[in-house]
């Protein structure tokens, strides 16, 4: 047994009102510099839907992830190490930008040095590949809530999957959203297509960097990750992709994306897994095995040995602590509620979903019946057959029984809370019908529904002893190599070797994010220490001198 | 050495030299300096129809030229003499193969330089760096190919020259009256060439370093451990040093 930490997050789909705060926060955070400009590290898909980029899911065109050989070992969808190679000059099934999007902006300059018109002037969008006038037609969301149904979203490869006649019916009536970031995949299958060796799995948190002093722009990465989710910065020449906010991690504050989210969908926190079984479990040959393998190859924190294990490998305590109030590794293996997102691409995904319950819900309501008898919804269930098929195809490989499994436990929630939310005498029947105690089916509703913050998030930070020295990794960090982008001309080049060349990285201060951390957990609301002589001039109505407006007179100070 | 005029040892002795050392000197900078721009710099992100012929075409036939040279410049007649293979032989290989190979390389780059001139985001990616290495390229791949053709007709055998030049430079046993005999389209593109390797370190062209041959061996998935042995960001100053135990 290796035991090994991966920081792992869960994402409860049902609350996802698909508003994109987590997408923008993100992009603002760390990919709104040029030359990723079409990057969303994070970005919200509705389903069903093409996805980010078009029918990335497709992989019989894009060859992402691993697949099984005859004799049942392991290989990439892509081909041979040979052949990884002998293609590199000219990657076969490397998405193109118009796959993303060509991303835009407006002359906004026309608005505001336009003269006095009869008509009001008009922001024209250029391209911020070419520098032209372009005609927007597509962007990472540009079906979003089923825009352009039914035409656009026929091209969803998991619908084409489920179903090739109901289709028109059934998107009218059932959608939900799918917010997406890098996997940090236990396997990853981009780390093991990169010819340089660029990519790497953090061993102490499991988080997946690109080492951008390493990669040599070959976009081998790009073509093996089946989420896509590994992008080429077209002006570095780099590939990026989402970092966890490591830095953030690091001294134990959630990342940008799940801070941010307004529906508070998103748990963070560490699983323990045996690294010697994740190759193994990841060759399980039967696909819908898939998903019982990789959730045995979790390790249960409370379980004596692998303590003593995980002490053996060198985890501080304090960390393996964490790993028993993880949020994550409950509604992974004690509620199993969360199920990853496609196991069969076989890189074994760390960001899972608790998939949602409403599609069902809006069904049953639609029709006017108490949705949320929970007989009502268990027949709803199994009535409902091309959602449930549509959440299998995306989180289990194609097996309804476990998609079934969880949303009778969800349904079940729904019922028997309302029981004690209306004062009635709880029902344990229903707990029980689906297999869990009634302590558990309460301690999974606060999980689930009241999602504390600190229940939600269980970040340890690394210990300050690491802290710095993990710190030292960050020229992982792409955004340490911007410049200000201010001068920034879009169709320019700048640095003697072409964007971004021959500057050192300046580490992010850990000092910056723990600061952060402080004013976001202090009791006291923060200010800078001199507040009290400062005035707030929006509030000021001109009248008389509030306090403060100029430094107190010293001593010796003359009076005019 | 003797009977080379001033000009013959500038340009045959001095002129490499300086640009072997601006080479090696160029890159140990360039890695220092500037390891994040020490990448491809692709666009295949922009256009991808035009480059999936041409720089395979491009890529494969420059490997194959670069063999060529090894074989040509670094091998001398006598070894391959005596494992049996005759003049006749030899040059009937090295012209075709060289033919086929700078053919290929032609055409790659034709399209190349096409596609770059003609797509716009590719363009505007061009440094003038990168204008100014194709331009050289250019040329010297057109002079080599001009001179493997012209051995067809020619009767000028560069392995009694040019190589035995190349070859001394490494050697230290200089023999530039050798270059200044050869045929002028030998001169320029010898010349030229050794200026493209000066150029070299500047250049996208430090990819060819990073070719990735280690994939082939190394384990799928890296990990990488936190590194060990400093304490906060910037490295230990001097003095600064723990007290470990050293073994
Ligand atoms: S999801 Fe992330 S870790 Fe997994 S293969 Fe893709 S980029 Fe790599
Ligand atoms: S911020 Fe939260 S609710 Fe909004 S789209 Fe993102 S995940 Fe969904």
């Amino acid at each position: 047994m290796k035991v090994m930490a991966q920081m792992a997050m869960v994402m409860n789909l049902d609350k996802c009102i698909g508003c994109h705060t987590c997408s923008v926060t993100c992009k603002q955070a760390w990919t709104n510099r040029s030359g990723v400009e079409y990057v969303w590290w994070n970005n919200v898909e509705t389903r069903p839907g093409q996805g980010y980029p078009r029918t990335y899911e497709d992989q019989e065109r894009w060859q992402g992830g691993w697949r099984l050989t005859r004799t049942g070992r392991l290989r990439l969808r892509a081909g041979s190490r040979l052949k990884n190679l002998v293609t590199i000059f000219s990657s076969p099934t490397m998405p193109a930008i118009q796959d993303y999007y060509e991303p835009w902006t407006y002359d906004y300059d026309t608005l505001i040095s336009s003269p006095l018109t009869k008509h009001t002037p008009v922001a024209q969008p250029y391209s911020l590949i070419s520098g032209q006038p372009m005609k927007i037609s597509w962007s990472a969301n540009w079906d979003d809530d089923l825009g352009g149904a039914p035409n656009v979203t026929q091209n969803d490869p998991i619908l084409k999957k489920v179903s090739d006649e109901i289709k028109l019916e059934y998107e009218r009536t059932f959608m939900f959203h799918l917010p997406r970031i890098c996997e940090h995949c236990l396997n990853p299958s981009c780390a093991a297509s990169c010819p340089s060796g660029a990519i790497y799995k953090r061993s102490e948190d499991g988080i997946v960097l690109v080492d951008q002093d390493k990669c040599r722009g070959w976009r081998k990465c790009v073509t093996g990750c089946p989420y896509k989710k590994v992008y080429f910065n077209h002006k570095t020449g780099k590939a990026e992709k989402c970092t966890f906010c490591f830095p953030r991690i690091e001294v134990g504050i959630p990342t940008v994306c799940s801070e941010t989210c307004v529906g508070r969908l998103r748990y963070i926190g560490l699983v323990l897994y045996d690294a010697d079984r994740v190759l193994d479990a990841a060759s399980t040959e039967d696909e819908h095995e898939l998903l019982a393998a990789q959730r045995s190859v979790f390790l249960d924190p409370d379980d004596p040995e692998v303590q003593r294990e995980a002490e053996a490998a060198g985890i501080p305590h304090d960390w393996v602590r964490a790993a028993q109030r993880s949020p994550v590794w409950k509604l992974i293996n004690r509620y199993e509620v969360a199920l990853p997102l496609h196991p069969e691409y076989r890189t074994m995904p760390m960001v899972w979903y608790v998939p949602p319950l409403s599609p069902v819900v809006d069904q049953v309501q639609e029709t006017g019946v108490d949705a949320e008898d929970v007989d009502t919804l268990f027949a709803a269930i199994e009535s409902l057959r091309i959602p449930v098929e549509y959440l299998a195809e995306l989180f289990t490989a194609g097996d309804t029984v476990p998609v079934t499994g969880v949303l009778h436990k969800l349904a079940a929630m729904r019922s028997y809370m309302r029981d004690l939310n209306l004062g009635r005498d709880p029902r344990p029947e229903i707990p029980a019908g689906v297999g869990m105690s009634e302590e558990d089916m309460y301690e999974m509703y606060r999980l689930l529904a009241l999602a504390p913050y600190d229940e939600r998030y269980v970040i340890p930070p690394a210990h300050s002893e690491q802290a710095h020295q993990l710190e030292e990794l960050v020229t992982e960090c792409a955004v340490a190599n911007v410049d200000d982008g201010l001068e920034q001309d879009y169709a320019g080049v700048s640095g003697p070797f072409g964007e971004g060349s021959g500057e050192q990285s300046q580490p992010i201060a850990v000092e910056t994010l723990q600061a952060l951390r402080t004013r976001q957990t202090s009791d006291e609301s923060w200010g800078p220490p001199d507040k009290h002589r400062r005035v707030n001039l929006l509030n000021w109505d001109g009248q008389g001198m509030p306090r403060g407006l100029f430094p107190r007179k010293r001593k010796g100070d003359v009076d005019e | 050495m003797s009977g080379a005029s001033t000009l013959d040892i500038l340009l045959w002795v001095v002129w490499p030299y300086v640009c072997l050392a601006v080479f090696v000197f160029g890159h140990w900078w360039r890695y220092h300096y500037d390891k994040f721009g020490w990448t491809t710099r692709s666009s295949q992100l922009y256009e991808s129809r035009l480059l999936r012929w041409g720089s395979p075409l491009f890529h494969f036939g420059i490997l194959f030229v670069f063999l060529g040279h090894v074989m040509g410049l670094g091998v001398p007649k006598s070894w391959t003499s005596a494992v049996g293979i005759s003049d006749h032989l030899y040059h009937l290989m090295a012209i075709t193969i060289g033919a086929v190979a700078g053919f290929c390389t032609i055409v790659g780059m034709i399209i190349l330089i096409y596609r770059r001139r003609t797509v716009g985001p590719v363009f505007s990616a061009t440094t003038r760096m990168d204008k100014a290495m194709y331009l050289v390229l250019a040329v010297v791949i057109l002079l080599g190919l001009a001179n493997t053709v012209g051995q067809v007709i020619g009767e000028y055998d560069y392995r009694e020259g040019v190589s035995i030049w190349f070859r001394g430079i490494f050697r230290f046993s200089l023999h530039p009256d050798l270059m200044a005999a050869a045929p002028l389209t030998f001169q320029l593109h010898g010349f030229i060439a050794i200026f493209l390797f000066a150029m070299w370190p500047f250049t996208r062209l430090v990819h060819v370093f990073s070719a990735p041959i280690g994939y082939l061996w190394r384990p799928y998935i890296v990990y990488r451990a936190k590194p060990e042995g400093r304490l906060g960001s910037a490295p230990t100053r001097r003095g600064w040093d723990r007290s470990d135990l050293k073994r």
